[in-house]
């Protein structure tokens, strides 16, 4: 399914590498970081354009769980206000699962309904890390296309 | 003494839109119960049922998060701006 008005991410292959990289520095735990760029409106409805990646520390120090520290997260919002943009979504790593939204992913994801939520599977299976992204309101996952660029 | 209390963007839907109020005390939770007095739909945001801070929600004194100092007891002082941001977890 998908939810009416869904952006598409756009990623460049230098933001790509920068979650890759801090989803395996952060082994054997998940990993976790803040997404920043431009929005519309007063519910910051995201254009897809990612603007920043922020890695951050995983206050959960957990192989199953993660939380965004908040000093860290408190820093990317300010980085984001001075640039006149937003936090537009989080991404987080599932070290032996599918690059799909948790039961408790989908409880947890209370931040703002057009948040879009990215997960990277580092499963050992897949020979390679398998990063998607979501939209998750009400208990309902949508995916989001992702697109590379440059 | 009053203190600068910033709203994260969900929050804004039950202060019309204001992103910014400001609220006096001298603790987060004197802090919190007169903006709720002010704008009664943040009530069940900010705490919980058993009256502690909520779980989806992080707040800071300037810079510092409250969960590592006194929580809901954190001293407040004229001057000092409360930032209140979404909590991000998940498993
Ligand atoms: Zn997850």
């Amino acid at each position: 399914m998908t939810f009416p008005g869904t952006p598409t991410l756009r990623i460049t292959r230098a933001q790509h590498r920068t979650i890759i990289g801090h989803c395996f520095d952060g082994l054997p735990d998940e990993a976790c970081g803040l997404l920043g760029g431009p929005a519309i409106g007063a519910m910051e409805e995201p254009t897809g354009v990612i603007t920043e990646v922020f890695p951050t520390r995983n206050a959960d120090a957990s192989s199953r769980t993660y939380t965004v520290d908040g000093k860290d997260m408190l820093r990317a919002m300010r980085t984001m206000d001075e640039r006149g943009e937003v936090l537009v979504g989080c991404w987080h790593s599932h070290t032996h699962t599918e690059a799909y939204p948790s039961p408790t992913d989908v409880r947890t994801a209370t931040a703002n309904p057009n948040w879009i939520y990215v997960i990277v599977s580092l499963k050992p299976e897949h020979g390679a890390p398998v990063l998607r992204a979501y939209r998750i309101r009400d208990g309902a996952v949508a995916e989001v296309p992702v697109e590379l660029m440059g | 003494m009053p203190v600068e209390v910033r709203l994260p963007t969900l929050l804004r839907q039950y202060t019309d839109g204001t992103a910014s109020v400001t609220a006096d005390g001298a603790t987060i939770g004197e802090v919190f119960a007169a903006i709720v007095g002010q704008y009664p739909g943040l009530g069940g945001q900010l705490i919980d049922d058993s009256g502690s801070l909520h779980k989806f929600v992080n707040v800071y004194v300037n810079d510092e998060d409250i969960r590592y100092l006194d929580s809901l007891g954190t001293p407040v002082a004229e001057g000092d701006v409360v930032s209140i941001l979404p909590a991000v977890a998940g498993g």
